[in-house]
């Protein structure tokens, strides 16, 4: 695959899915800008072994939900890198809690880091891939945006609503050969899955037809072949990491 | 004025691909020069980098024609 030379931003890049995205993209040559929330230390790793890939990279701090620090982030990035190939929108958070429990700014936080995120951070970037015609920006959705499910009103809601905001941007930005497209994983095993309790772990198992959990690697390799020329002639679509949970 | 009016042209011209007797000041983006909204966006913000200024989208969106175009950057320099 073609991506040797392609710079990247990776948003909530520090851990879990972003991290391996960001590590994916840089093993086959593009350069990257880390961004992260809370945990410089995470990120400074991340960063440390790109650059023992041999490709560039950077941290930058930046809550996504802030319209100013993302549009200074998206110029810091441009800046430093010259252009900007693709974005990967990662960064999320959960609150979750019953819909009868869950409190306004739980709903808040939610929406505002994993929807309008998206929606500042793609504006940010695309005035410079609509001057490149080029750009690719793959959104990490989730299998629960298509199914629902109990206890995540908040994060469903958000997730549901990046695979309209996925839809809409491929149509918007279609003519400038920029390509949006969402990845949505099912149980993959991170820092969260890993503290389930062994009964909840069976239980989930039980409704995935591949019958195990998906790796943060699973959701890497896709975003990296929607970053790439390979997938070109593919926009607007939402790709489920699941294992065939959701069919 | 004949010199903004001479590198708007040629942005326009560059731009959407119509031929350079179609710029008139009076032309619409839209109806004469066959722009869509995406074109616009991108024509502004190929005049912000050419005449190094912010255009609001406020701004924007009051320019319809060629002459709003070159009246709105006279007007800023």
């Amino acid at each position: 695959m073609s991506l040797a030379g392609k710079t990247a931003l990776v948003t909530g890049a520090s851990r879990g899915i972003g991290r391996e995205i960001a590590l994916e993209l840089a093993s086959q040559g593009v350069n990257v800008a880390v961004n992260f929330a809370g945990s410089e230390a995470k990120a400074s790793e991340v960063v440390d072994e790109i650059k023992q890939l041999g490709k560039d990279a950077f941290a930058i701090q930046c809550n996504v939900s802030d319209a100013n620090a993302v549009a200074e982030m998206v110029k810091t990035t441009i800046d430093y890198f010259g252009r900007l190939d693709i974005l990967v929108n990662n960064a999320g958070i959960t609150k979750d809690n019953l819909l009868m429990r869950m409190k306004e700014e739980e709903w808040d936080q939610v929406i505002n880091i994993n929807l309008k995120g998206v929606f500042l951070v793609t504006k940010a970037v695309t005035r410079q891939m609509m001057k490149q015609r080029n750009g690719r920006i793959i959104n990490i959705a989730s299998i629960v945006g298509v199914s629902g499910n109990p206890g995540q009103a908040n994060y469903v809601a958000a997730k549901a609503g990046v695979i309209g905001l996925t839809k809409t941007t491929a149509r918007e930005l279609a003519s400038r050969n920029i390509t949006v497209n969402a990845l949505a994983p099912g149980f993959i095993t991170t820092d969260m899955t890993d503290t389930l309790p062994d009964h909840v772990r069976a239980e989930m198992l039980k409704q995935i037809p591949l019958a195990r959990f998906g790796e943060a690697k699973d959701v890497a390799k896709a975003a990296a072949f929607l970053a790439s020329d390979d997938a070109a002639y593919i926009t607007g679509q939402t790709l489920h990491i699941d294992g065939g949970m959701v069919m | 004025m004949a010199e903004v009016l001479e590198r708007v042209t040629k942005i326009i011209v560059d731009r959407l691909g119509v031929d350079e007797s179609q710029v008139t000041l009076e032309a619409s983006f839209k109806d004469d020069l066959g722009a869509d909204s995406l074109d616009i966006v991108e024509l502004v913000m190929e005049l912000e980098d050419e005449f190094d200024m912010e255009i609001s989208d406020e701004d924007a969106e009051k320019i319809s024609t060629v002459g709003d175009a070159v009246n709105y950057i006279n007007s800023k320099k």
